[in-house]
């Protein structure tokens, strides 16, 4: 009776698990990747990344520049499809999904995964065509006042709302660096995504905008499954609740960021946070 | 003496330029790095130094001996036939090809002598000028041995000869546009204003009138043809050929640089663009009997087998060959703007879960559309101008009408129709070919201009 009541736990835990995996930390998974291998061409970019990452709040993912970290942010949403020499193995799952699957239609991973560039990228449009850019293409608005609506809110969450809402129709082009990134959050967040990708997002802004936008990756944690890569210990420090580590192609450990920064595991990372590597 | 001048030019300029490397290189003496110029530029600042004042020498000198050669030629003659342009230049002729040896029939002794004076005038001032030259050379060669010394800035004065040069050439450039300009509008000022013309239109009447026939009666038995010269007629050929070029080429034109830009792969990429291109060296003579004897049949058959009365020369024929013509205008630059938009909005794009054709029909066309429309612009502004396929498979009658299937005629055609064979100048059937000329030219400025506001307007657009 025992043993059986053991087991039962045991294949409870398991079924448990397969619908909704566990992180290290106990959290629900959001995104899980085994065994992913990355190739561009001939060069083997991204070796065998185990990792889950948590439904709610940030991860980041750190490591020395051509480590492989913002390979791996590309494959979450596969916008490394766009390259065509570029080769992506193994599994990686976003609610037990697997994106890889050949019938899995791209459009709608997108839809779900949301992408923040290095670089402000908003559309040489009006700030209100930018932010609805997404919303009309997945048929989100029923009307012109359901669109308006979504626009304000997302504007609104991004916290941009009260510097641009007197001049929606001027070119989003025209806002200033880290205005023009928070567009581009807000545009993200307009077609309601689970999981949010932002690759060094403040790497061109200067440090006020910067912290404007720490703040507001700070407020959306707790709706939304945030990856950031970022080149700033600091800033993963300041930002994020678990920490990746990359180096040369391979994830050498994750975990909570406080142990990442204080304990890590790994002499790579030791050396990695101290500065004397990378 | 051109042969021998250009000889010895070539080859001072070549031993001034060894000739400044090495004294600079001696008057560094092994410090090469003390030197404040390359020996580079002694050597080039020697050779201007004798290449300039050589040539200078040549290009005054060569035509005042030749005047010289001319006054001592007719010094023979009284002065009422030097006085006479006519007689003189007919004397002077004369002289030139006794001088030759190919004078047929007798000289008179006034002439012979008046001959021998020319030659020799032109073989003493001749020789004048080339030893001038080479003397001028000579000694610039030997001041620059004075001139290069270790802290002598070479690099400053080759610089500002180069700074000259090239201003020189802009200038050039300029000063011809200008000069067309003025001698277009000069014409076309005459055609309407100047009171010795007969049967010249008014502006008014020019600009408005619905009837082109510039074939005025030659003699009283021809009837009354009467002289027309409104340009409506022209105009609207004109644009209804452009329009059905641009119906062709517009959207074969535009799609092709979407997919060559969007969806081709590199290697298809690399075959079909160069293909495209050709296309554009394709001479337009050839497009022109292409159209005439291939297309126009077609479309004549075509038309014929609907029940449709075709001209055997129709705007349609050929506005569609010259629609082709324009493709790679087209194709070719919106390619190069599509390509131009920056990658960061596709990917922002395909991050949102655009997927390709909304990525390209609502991100990328409307961000390169400046640059589309300019591309647009030329290839009208091109077709507008264009006259070979228009000359073979248009017509010549210059009817009014917007029906693609009627023979048209052009701006361009009418030019070439009126200027071709025998001309008097002073004819107001020949200057009408000036004021033509001159709206044709304003139509296209003005089409360039606005293509290249909307080009600087693109420029300005991601930054």
């Amino acid at each position: 009776m025992e043993t059986l009541k053991v087991d039962m736990t045991a294949a409870k835990r398991l079924e448990a698990e397969r619908i909704a995996p566990v992180t290290s930390a106990g959290l629900p998974a959001k995104v899980v990747a085994r065994d992913v291998n990355v190739y561009y061409g001939e060069k083997h970019a991204l070796k065998s990344v185990n990792v889950d990452i948590p439904d709610r709040g940030v991860t980041a993912f750190i490591g020395p520049s051509g480590c492989g970290k913002s390979t791996f942010l590309r494959c979450i949403n596969r916008m490394n499809d766009t390259i065509s020499i570029c080769r992506v193995t193994g599994k990686i799952t976003i609610d037990n999904q697997d994106i890889y699957d050949p019938s899995l239609d791209v459009v709608q991973l997108r839809a779900r995964v949301g992408m923040v560039f290095q670089k402000p990228n908003p559309f040489p449009k009006s700030i209100f065509d930018n932010v609805a850019y997404g919303p009309r293409i997945h048929g989100l608005a029923k009307s012109r006042t359901d669109l308006e609506e979504i626009v304000t809110a997302s504007l609104e969450k991004a916290g941009l709302w009260n510097e641009v809402k007197d001049r929606l129709n001027d070119s989003g082009t025209g806002l200033s660096g880290g205005q023009q990134q928070r567009l581009c959050i807000a545009r993200a967040i307009a077609v309601n995504p689970d999981v949010i990708l932002m690759d060094e997002p403040c790497s061109a802004l200067d440090p006020i905008a910067t912290a404007k936008v720490e703040t507001l990756i700070d407020e959306l944690r707790g709706n939304y499954c945030i990856i950031i890569v970022t080149h700033s210990m600091q800033q993963a420090a300041r930002v994020s609740q678990r920490t990746a580590f990359f180096h040369l192609g391979t994830l050498v450990e994750e975990g909570p960021t406080e142990k990442i920064f204080s304990a890590p595991s790994d002499p790579r990372t030791q050396d990695y946070i101290t500065g004397r590597t990378g | 003496m051109v042969y021998p001048f250009f000889a010895a030019l070539t080859l001072l300029t070549g031993i001034a330029y060894a000739v400044g490397q090495r004294r600079a290189v001696s008057v560094a003496d092994g410090r090469l790095a003390d030197l404040h110029s390359l020996p580079i530029y002694h050597a080039l600042f020697t050779a201007i130094g004798v290449f300039v004042p050589m040539l200078a020498i040549f290009v005054i000198g060569t035509p005042l001996v030749s005047w010289m050669a001319h006054s001592a030629a007719l010094a023979q003659f009284d002065p009422s036939v030097q006085a006479d342009p006519l007689r003189s230049g007919v004397i002077l002729r004369d002289v030139a090809s006794i001088s030759r040896g190919q004078f047929a029939g007798n000289a008179s002794p006034e002439l012979a002598q008046a001959a021998k004076d020319y030659a020799a005038t032109l073989a003493t001032g001749g020789w004048a000028v080339f030893l001038l030259a080479i003397a001028a050379g000579v000694a610039a060669l030997a001041a620059s041995f004075g001139v290069i010394k270790v802290p002598f800035r070479a690099r400053k004065h080759v610089e500002r000869f180069a700074l000259i040069v090239l201003g020189a050439c802009a200038v050039v450039a300029i000063l011809t546009t200008v000069g067309i300009v003025f001698s277009v509008a000069f014409e076309t000022y005459r055609f309407f204003f100047d009171p010795s013309l007969s049967g010249k239109p008014t502006i008014g009447s020019f600009l408005f009138g619905l009837e082109w026939n510039p074939q005025a009666a030659m003699r009283a038995d021809q009837g009354t043809i009467s002289t027309a010269y409104g340009f409506v007629p022209l105009l609207v050929g004109s644009l209804l050929i452009t329009f059905i070029a641009i119906c062709v080429a517009g959207p074969l034109g535009l799609f092709s640089a979407i997919y060559l830009a969007e969806y081709a792969t590199p290697r298809v990429r690399s075959i079909a663009k160069p293909i495209l291109e050709i296309l554009a060296g394709i001479p337009t003579v050839v497009l022109g009997f292409f159209a005439a004897l291939t297309v126009a049949p077609l479309i004549r058959g075509l038309g014929e087998a609907y029940g449709l009365n075709v001209a055997s020369e129709s705007a349609l024929a050929a506005g569609l060959v010259m629609g082709m013509m324009i493709i790679p205008f087209i194709s070719s630059l919106s390619d190069d703007v599509i390509n131009a938009v920056p990658q960061s909005m596709r990917d922002g794009s395909y991050a949102l879960g655009a997927t390709k054709s909304e990525t390209i029909r609502q991100v990328l066309l409307p961000a390169a559309l400046p640059g589309i429309v300019s591309a647009f612009m030329l290839a009208i502004s091109r077709a507008i101008g264009e006259t070979m396929i228009v000359v073979m498979a248009a017509g010549l009658a210059a009817n009014l009408t917007l029906n693609p299937l009627d023979a048209v005629t052009t701006i361009t055609v009418q030019i070439k129709t009126i200027l071709v064979g025998d001309q008097e100048f002073d004819s107001a059937k020949t200057l009408a070919a000036f004021a033509l000329g001159f709206v044709l030219f304003f139509v296209t400025l003005m089409l360039n201009y606005i293509a290249l506001r909307i080009v600087r307007k693109y420029r300005e657009q991601y930054d």
